[in-house]
This record gives C-alpha cells, structure tokens and sequence, in this order.
C-alpha cells in the first residue's frame, strides 16, 4: 500500500519507535522565541544538560517587541526582562538569536521560510502553536509546549504520538477577491474549531496547488485553529523556486541532491487516509467571523446564525459569544461600523500580502473613524516593502507602515485593541480578549480588512472589484 | 528528574459549563511575561474571573464558594487555541489536579500531561451527568483513578472509564520524565545523526 505524504516525512524521522511508547522523532530545526523558552532554559541548568545541537536551534524576539521605535528600549519592563533574557540564555546555551535590530529579526513563522530554514521533509517545531505554517512546503511542523522545548533542547528529539491522517481537497475556481486566507476560514467553518483535532492534516486539489507558498503558508497556518497537530501541503516547482536561492538554503550540489528528494515528497495514490473531505472553490465567498472562536465564521454578505439553529446544549455557549462581540441573532456584519484595522501576523504579514493591500489602497484614504496599523512579518518584508515604495502609498492612505513583530495578534505587547472596541484583523484568533482585554475581532483577508478601513464599516471587498476590477 | 505523581483523588469538583475554552481564557497572553512556572494560578481564567479594577467577578464560578475540589469539570474541546503551556500550570498552581471535559485540544492534553494535571475525556452524556450531579450537590464527590482509568460520582456509583496513552500513565503514576527516557537512547539519536 502507497503511503502518504506525512508517513514519508515522519518514517524518516523516527528515531526509536517501541511498541506502547510513541516515537522518538528527530527534530531538525529547532524554533525559540522570548516567551516559551525561559522555563525551558532554567529546566536545563537544573538538570546540568547544555543545548544538544545549538546550530538547529533558531531564536528571535517576536511576541513581546514593540512595534513603533524598536530601536528605543522596551517600555514595558517584564517585557523588556523576557526579550533580554533570551538574549543572555542565547549567548549561555550557543544559540544564533535574531533578535531586535538584527536584519533577520521577525515573527518566527515568517523568517523560518524567509531565510531558507524551512524545506520540503524537514520536521520543524517551536513553543508556538502556528508552527504549523511551515507545513506549506511539505515538512511535518506543529507547535509544543515549554516542557517539549526543554525536551527538544536536550535531546534534538521530540515523544511523539502519530497522528491520524486527513485530506482536505479544494477544487476549482476562485472568486475574484476570495484568496488563501477565505479559504481557510471556510473550512474551519464548515468543521469547526475542533473538526482536525487528532490529525495531520494534507492540503490537496487545484485550487490549493495554485497558490503562491504565501498562501500555502495562510492556509497551513491556521490548521491549529480547526485543532490539527499540523497541516502540509506536497512540495511541487513552486516551492522549489520559493526556497532557491534563500539565505541558508542548499547551494550546488547539495541543492540538486536536495531537490531530487523533494520530489519523492508526495502521497502515493493508493495511500490512505483516515478521513477525506472535499470542497469547492465556487463556493467560497470573502470570509469573515463573528464569534470568539476561529470556527465561526460566514461569507461576508451572510447574516449571524439564529440561537435556535444550535443544538441545546451549545446555546448557552453559543449566546455567550454573540453577548461578548456585541451582536444579535440573524444580524449582518456588512455596514457594521468597526473602530481598527490590524494588517499583520504570522498568517497575513509577507510581502504579497503588503503588496495586495498596497495596489488596493493606492490613492484611497482611510476613514475618519478607523484606526489602521499594518505590521510587517520581518525585517526583511519591511526593507521590501520600503524598496518597492509601498511604504509611501501606506502613509498616503493613512495606513503607517510599523516594524516587525506579532503587534495586536495576541494581546501581550504595546499594540493593544481597547476594549469594546471592533478590529478587523487578518490574524488567527477571534478569542475573546485575544487582542486586548474585552476587545472584539473580526477575522479576515488582507483585502477584506483593506477594504472596510477605507470605508470604515464591514465591507465586501467585492463592491469595489467590479468597478476598479482590482485583482491581484 | 522526577513529576508529580498521580495516582487517583477523590474531592469535590468545580463545574464550567463553557465550550471551546481557549488557552486565552485561561491564561491571557498578557500574563506570559513571567520566566518561572510559579504563580500563574493567580491569574486563571483572569477576565472572566475579575473586572478591569481587579475586582472578582460575582457571576463567575470559581468566585463562588458553593464550588470548590481540584477537580474542574468542562465543555468540550478544552484548551483549544495556544500551546502556552502556561494555561496548564495556572491550573495546576491554582489546585487542580484533574480536568474532565468530552473533548481537549491535542497540545493543551500533552502539556496537562506533562505536569501532572490529568485530562479525563468522557462522553457527553457523562458530562452531563457529572454537571447534573455537582449542580444538584455541590458538595458530590468526584473520584478520579488513573490506576484503573475511571472515574466515578461517588454517591450514585455512576461510573465510566476513560483512555490514556500507557506511556504518559506509567510516567504519571510513577513520576517519570520524558527527558531521562530520551535521554536513555542517547546512542540512537546519534547513530540516527550519522545516517
């Protein structure tokens, strides 16, 4: 029987695999960042273990960085202590750390690909949830927890379980103004917040192969939000020129050695899954949320569900989330007034989401009644952006361009959504107070959230294409 | 090094009956700005359990006295969202030993693991009849044994079993740690560097 393409990567990684133990799987690049790694460092010295393969390990400072004046100290004192004691533990343990001011500094999902980390087969992980992105180029990624980052530290080997498997086909046709990030949202409305739980999940059919890896990175990002280990999608040509070229990615005869391997990355034919689903493109609209958890989510133009269309037991639950983001039954969220706009985050922060953004809001501006902060993933995407001008185009549009880090994704730094507040936000997370103490978010693509800061209220970005015919 | 060991408890329970309780909830990231694994109780299910002024919130469970155990007992798919581990030492640091829910979310079930906090998946139905149960007696006693992998409502002998992987149940009953396990095949990781 054929296998898939998850079995490939993983098979190949097994270091140990005893019958009642899971697998002892070998890690190859190790990802840290200030937040998950302090308790890990201290396990260490505890134990009088060092770093076992420091030059697998990857370290920058990304959750906690402000976004406005990086080159200033942090304000913020625990948050200046975190950054500054990964810094020490880097030096102590023989770490590389990309951290502020570094040209490689950035959230820890965009650099890994950026600089060429990240390959087709590699098993990556990091104290980060959305380690599931670096799926996008055919490798075995996920998030752990501190405990597991200890682990990785000293061994360069994770205990792992091995997940179930799923298929997620996507066939056809896009909508013009639908992109990766609709695409997503849709199916983790159509399963729920916890529909991929148990599995990895593979990314398959037309409409997914045509995606840049930008977009293979959106989609494989956010399959932690339907409750999958990880999400990966088989390594084709255009993952191949993705990662020629880049800063530490094989050169010469490693490179060709390297890229034959890469093309035995893919499910056989005859391989089995343990579920499979299907969707069409067609039927993808622009997407948004309206709830307080990444699994409630409808088209733009869709009204919020009826209380009466959930089972009983779910309604205390369901009104819960409705009461919390201010909204009714059966409401339209299209002309709701929204307060903020974040463009930014490890899902929606590279260059082709800036530059999407950029070509729609040229010579637009901004409304009065909307705040707008669009945060580059890296150092790297905010040089290219200013390279390529769309810096000036933000500042014209009233979008200023800010410097690298995670900013109102999570709620931790100095970019905060006040409370009571609506943001429309590209990130991953709709939880409640996800972006700040009682702030509300609306979950989108960059162009949605583009859109409704230029008009101020929930808009379909559609209302503009057909005259403007604006379509990257 | 050695865990907690765990082997069954029998106490009180608190019930919150919520679905999709997120890492978020439980511990708001703002709150991950600490370097040591103490002290996150303090700060459990912060915005829900106290308002803006740091006041405890009335309606929320845990600021009610009727309920108390070191057992939380809640809606399904538990611990959905971050892998912050910290969500699981704020429960552990709070006093819980066990959570029960119908569903957890993959990474929160192996940090729960991880640090001597039990994640108990039951069926609905005995879901609701564990909060049926505590709603009726705040007082009911919940037994909780890994041992024998069931748990129990102690006054009505209403019981189910519930799964575990053999290897986490014999590091948490006997306080192993993954790390001296891996640790032990040393020789392996390294042949399997050099092939």
């Amino acid at each position: 029987m054929g296998q898939t393409l998850f079995d490939k990567i993983w098979d190949a990684h097994v270091v140990s695999s005893n019958e009642g133990f899971p697998d002892i799987l070998y890690i190859d690049t190790h990802f840290i960042h200030e937040v998950t790694s302090p308790q890990a460092f201290d396990g260490l010295r505890a134990r009088g273990l060092p770093v076992f393969r420091p030059k697998q390990t990857v370290a920058t400072a990304d959750h906690n960085v402000p976004t406005w004046n990086q080159h200033l100290p942090i304000k913020e004192e625990l948050s200046r202590y975190q950054v500054d004691m990964l810094t020490k533990n880097c030096a102590e343990f023989g770490i590389e750390l990309y951290g502020l001011g570094h040209p490689f500094q950035g959230i820890v999902h965009v650099i890994g690909p950026e600089l060429g980390i990240t390959r087709p087969g590699g098993t990556y992980v990091c104290g980060d949830s959305h380690t599931s992105t670096h799926g996008a180029f055919g490798a075995i990624a996920f998030g752990i927890g501190t405990s597991q980052v200890e682990q990785v530290m000293a061994t360069q080997c994770l205990l792992q379980q091995r997940p179930k498997r799923m298929k997620i086909e996507v066939n056809g046709k896009l909508h013009k103004g639908v992109g990766a990030k609709d695409i997503i949202l849709y199916i983790i409305s159509q399963i729920s917040a916890a529909g991929g739980t148990g599995y990895a999940v593979e990314y398959a059919g037309d409409t997914i192969r045509s995606l840049s890896m930008e977009g293979r990175m959106t989609i494989c990002n956010m399959s932690i939000e339907m409750g999958a280990r990880c999400g990966l999608i088989a390594p084709d040509e255009t993952t191949i020129e993705y990662v020629k070229g880049r800063e530490f990615a094989p050169k010469g005869e490693e490179w060709d050695k390297a890229v034959a391997y890469w093309k035995t990355l893919y499910s056989d034919e005859d391989a089995e899954f343990d579920s499979v689903l299907s969707f069409k493109a067609e039927d993808i609209e622009p997407m948004i949320t309206y709830g307080t958890n990444p699994g409630m989510g409808i088209g733009v133009t869709q009204h919020v569900p009826q209380t009466s269309s959930f089972e009983q037991k779910e309604q205390g639950s369901y009104k819960k989330a409705l009461d919390y983001m201010g909204l009714h039954d059966d409401e339209q969220l299209l002309g709701k007034p929204i307060d903020y706009v974040f463009i930014g985050s490890c899902t929606n922060s590279r260059i082709e989401d800036l530059r999407q953004v950029a070509e729609f809001v040229k010579g637009k501006h901004k409304a009065d009644n909307v705040t707008v902060w669009v945060v580059p993933g890296s150092k790297q995407v905010q040089q290219q952006a200013i390279r390529e001008g769309l810096d000036k185009i933000f500042d014209a549009a009233g979008f200023p361009l800010r410097e690298p880090g995670c900013s109102a994704c999570l709620g931790m730094n100095e970019d905060k959504i006040p409370a009571g507040k609506y943001c429309v936000s590209t990130s991953n997370r709709n939880f409640e107070g996800r972006q700040g103490p009682n702030s509300r978010t609306f979950l989108a693509s960059p162009l949605t959230a583009a859109a409704s800061a230029i008009t101020g209220v929930v808009t379909d970005i559609r209302d503009f294409l057909s005259e403007e015919e604006l379509v990257s | 090094m050695s865990t907690k060991i765990f082997k069954h408890i029998q106490t009180s329970a608190v019930p919150l009956p919520i679905e999709n309780i997120d890492t978020d909830q439980i511990i708001p990231a703002r709150f991950l700005k600490a370097t040591t694994r103490e002290g996150f109780g303090n700060n459990l299910f912060r915005d829900w359990r106290f308002d803006n002024d740091g006041n405890p919130k009335q309606d929320f469970i845990l600021n009610n006295p009727t309920y108390s155990g070191k057992i939380l007992v809640a809606g399904k798919n538990f611990g959905c969202g971050s892998s912050r581990e910290h969500a699981a030492w704020a429960l552990a640091d709070y006093g819980f030993d066990a959570v029960v829910s119908s569903f957890f979310a993959d990474i929160f079930k192996g940090n729960a693991l991880n640090n001597g906090l039990l994640p108990v998946q039951v069926s609905d139905d005995f879901l609701k009849k564990l909060f049926d149960a505590i709603f009726a007696d705040p007082n009911a006693v919940i037994e909780v044994n890994l041992v024998d992998q069931f748990i129990k409502i102690v006054a009505t002998g209403e019981q189910e079993n519930f799964e575990v992987n053999p290897y986490k149940k014999a590091c948490m009953t006997n306080g192993y740690d993954d790390i001296d396990y891996i640790l032990s095949k040393k020789e392996l990781v390294e042949e399997f560097e050099g092939r």
